[in-house]
């Protein structure tokens, strides 16, 4: 592929635990305005490598490049977890939901927004004294929080505290937070666990819209292959934080190394019924 | 014994009758040996005398008691479990702004304007008042930390020393005023929140309070040791008190004195009054200045740290910063209301600045509900109030004071006012738009 250069380029990440190998020499490339799905059977060190991207882990080797079209090269695996999100534009999820929950919905968004909105504040004064330019810069943050939960139907809970609403609609909510840091690349962990098939249809929409129309690179851990399979451009699989095979969703469904990760070999002893699940909706045609 | 006090489910008259019918006959055997046989001194002999009335009375009121405590438990239960179903089957409707709430508020405010004016010529009461301000401005100070940022500090008293030691010092060895005293203090005492932020930053709930402990002895321990530049356990006494703008509160002489430039008489209740309205000022701006800072990007930084560190940082928040800026105003106000105390006290020593100021602080936060302004308030009320009032019962007071927390703590686990006020609706907003 004579591709233009890819947004993040991760080389030869190793991630070791004491004597625990979750991340064994993985390399791969993030099309920019894409979506790249990451699969594997529990353990295979998917978050792990989440961690390592975002600041949360410092990876024990390898190297992380973000091409930042303003700021030019970043090495992720320096940055602090603060810094990969502010400077780099790299915003994550998580697999079990973090959100502000005693904060209104909306508040959750706005806090998201903290540094542009700290930054018209002047370090308070002049959001102490109400000067303009920072009720321009709130309003501005309003009216962005406000499109994203437009856009994905939850502003009639803006001001309810987050908290307090069903697991979906949570869901829901972390990424339109995330959003609000207006990222380069969106890294989702699971953003369908939990979900049921009309909201993880709903969540397929989402994701296509957001790569295509809003030219955000997208990362997605997912475990639900009707999603990954539907949306993904490119996927990679890992196993034993191994990367054993990588390609377009077809390509993956053929491939025998992943069928054997995670049905396990005829003479394998560790088949467990959760990976079986994950492997059944993987037929295409159970996916419409 | 036991299955009958902890019955989980309400109870029908009939069990109801049971049980204080058990409660009865427990008190009788107990009774007979305590009340209902005495000892009596006839002809310098020890005599039994039986007490058979008082005992019945005695056995009545335990049966009378428990019926009614039994009863008035099932009641409370019935409506708290109303109360959690209606909360069930509408957990999203939005709570507004209580107008009875703001109504206490501005009641509180205007009473607390008027108190001096209605009791000018009661200086108890005026102290007594001038002492729950300083509380309150601390709790107010102390809720940025604990309340807002969630950052559990049990040595707030440190700042409120560092302030008021940094005042006493620049008075009685460089002769500053108050207002020339009063930001410089702010300042040092918001230094010494960094200096202890710094080593804390990466701990969290116990271990922090273990930490800020320690801290809040160490400045303690420091003042009493280091003689020279405190005073040691002596303190530091004969500090100027503040001024009506350079006019002393004091007997007529050659300069112009705040009694002879207003042609009053001179009344020492003048300088009590001033100090009340000063220290109701401090804390009016204080709480003026921490409910805005709720409002801004930074207040709300501190409510998302309390909620959620990990997804602070994912995006994009200093958590570091952050967290220090809150140890650092929760100090300075610390150290604002510390100055106030070393004016109005004249003398200041180690004494003052105990754990026990510290768990009183943070006692006003808690009860008051963790970020409720109103709540401090009230909590202040009750914690300094109640040992004052209960003077008259002297050995009781403490146990008055430790029922009055109990009771607090069951009926309002989450404190006096446990409601959070979103700091910015979209609903108001869309209105306007």
């Amino acid at each position: 592929m004579s591709a233009p250069p890819p947004l993040l380029s991760v080389e030869r990440l190793t991630m070791r635990f004491g004597g625990l190998l979750a991340i064994d020499d993985l390399s791969l490339d993030v099309a920019a305005r894409k979506i790249t799905g990451v699969i594997g059977p529990n353990g295979a060190g998917k978050t792990t490598f989440f961690n390592c991207l975002t600041g949360f882990y410092k990876p024990t080797v390898g190297s992380v490049r973000l091409n930042h079209p303003q700021r030019g090269v970043l090495r992720l695996e320096q940055l602090a977890s603060h810094q990969v999100a502010r400077s780099a534009q790299v915003v994550r999820t998580f697999q079990n939901i973090r959100l502000f929950p005693q904060m209104t919905v909306l508040e959750n968004l706005i806090v998201a927004q903290h540094n542009a909105l700290q930054h018209a504040s002047r370090f308070s004064l002049a959001g102490l004294l109400g000067l303009p330019g920072y009720r321009r810069a709130e309003a501005a943050a309003m009216d962005k929080a406000v499109g994203w939960l437009q856009r994905l139907g939850l502003l009639d809970k803006a001001d309810t505290a987050a908290g307090a609403l069903p697991y979906g609609m949570q869901r829901r909510i972390e990424i339109a937070r995330a959003l609000c840091v207006d990222p380069l690349l969106l890294c989702l962990d699971e953003p369908a666990a939990g979900l049921n098939p009309r909201e993880s249809s709903e969540l397929n929409e989402l994701l296509k819209h957001l790569a295509s129309v809003e030219g955000i690179a997208i990362l997605l851990i997912e475990h639900d292959m009707s999603v990954v399979m539907n949306v993904s451009d490119h996927i990679c699989v890992l196993n034993y934080g191994r990367k054993i095979a990588e390609g377009t969703p077809a390509d993956i469904q053929k491939d025998p190394n992943v069928i054997k990760a995670y049905l396990g070999e005829e003479d394998a002893d560790e088949l467990r019924a959760d990976e079986m699940r994950t492997d059944a909706p993987t037929d295409p045609e159970a996916v419409r | 014994m036991a299955a009958l006090v902890l019955a989980q489910h309400s109870t029908s008259p009939a069990e109801r009758l049971k049980d204080a019918a058990a409660v009865a006959f427990i008190a009788l055997l107990l009774g007979i040996p305590m009340i209902g046989l005495t000892t009596v001194d006839q002809g310098g002999a020890l005599r039994i005398a039986t007490r058979w009335p008082t005992l019945c009375i005695f056995v009545g009121v335990c049966f009378a008691g428990r019926l009614l405590l039994r009863y008035a438990i099932d009641r409370l239960r019935a409506r708290k479990q109303a109360r959690d179903r209606s909360a069930v089957s509408a957990p999203t409707v939005d709570q507004a702004t209580s107008p009875l709430l703001t109504w206490i508020g501005w009641a509180a405010l205007g009473i607390s304007a008027a108190l001096p004016m209605l009791f000018s010529e009661n200086r108890y009461v005026v102290d007594t008042a001038t002492t729950v301000l300083i509380y309150v401005m601390l709790g107010w100070g102390l809720n940025v930390v604990v309340g807002l940022a969630g950052l559990l500090d049990l040595g707030y008293v440190a700042f409120y020393a560092v302030g008021a030691y940094t005042y006493g010092l620049l008075s009685t060895q460089f002769g500053w005023g108050f207002w020339q005293a009063l930001p410089v203090a702010g300042a040092v005492a918001a230094s010494f929140g960094i200096l202890l932020g710094w080593p804390t930053l990466r701990l969290r709930g116990d271990y922090l309070a273990i930490v800020t402990l320690g801290f809040g002895e160490i400045i303690r321990i420091i003042l009493v040791n280091w003689t020279e530049l405190s005073g040691g356990p002596n303190g530091i006494a004969s500090i100027p008190r503040p001024s009506f703008f350079g006019l002393p509160f004091k007997p007529p002489g050659d300069n112009p004195t705040f009694a002879s430039f207003f042609g009053l008489e001179f009344s020492t209740n003048h300088r009590i009054v001033f100090l009340y309205y000063l220290i109701l000022a401090l804390a009016l701006l204080t709480n003026l200045f921490v409910s805005r800072m709720r409002k801004l990007p930074i207040g709300r930084a501190w409510e998302a740290i309390r909620e959620d560190e990990i997804a602070c940082k994912a995006m994009g928040i200093n958590a570091r910063n952050v967290k220090l800026s809150a140890f650092a105003i929760g100090a300075m106000l610390g150290g604002f209301a510390g100055v106030f105390f070393a004016a109005r006290q004249g003398f200041i020593s180690p004494e003052s600045f105990t754990f026990n100021e510290s768990a009183i602080i943070l006692a006003i936060v808690v009860l008051g509900g963790m970020g409720s302004q109103l709540g401090v308030v009230l909590a202040s009320l009750v914690l300094v109030l109640l040992p004052e009032l209960g003077r008259d019962f002297a050995e009781y007071r403490m146990l008055l004071f430790g029922a009055a927390m109990i009771l607090i703590m069951i009926w309002k686990p989450g404190g006096i006012l446990s409601h959070r006020e979103p700091t910015l609706r979209y609903r108001a907003d869309g209105g306007r738009r």
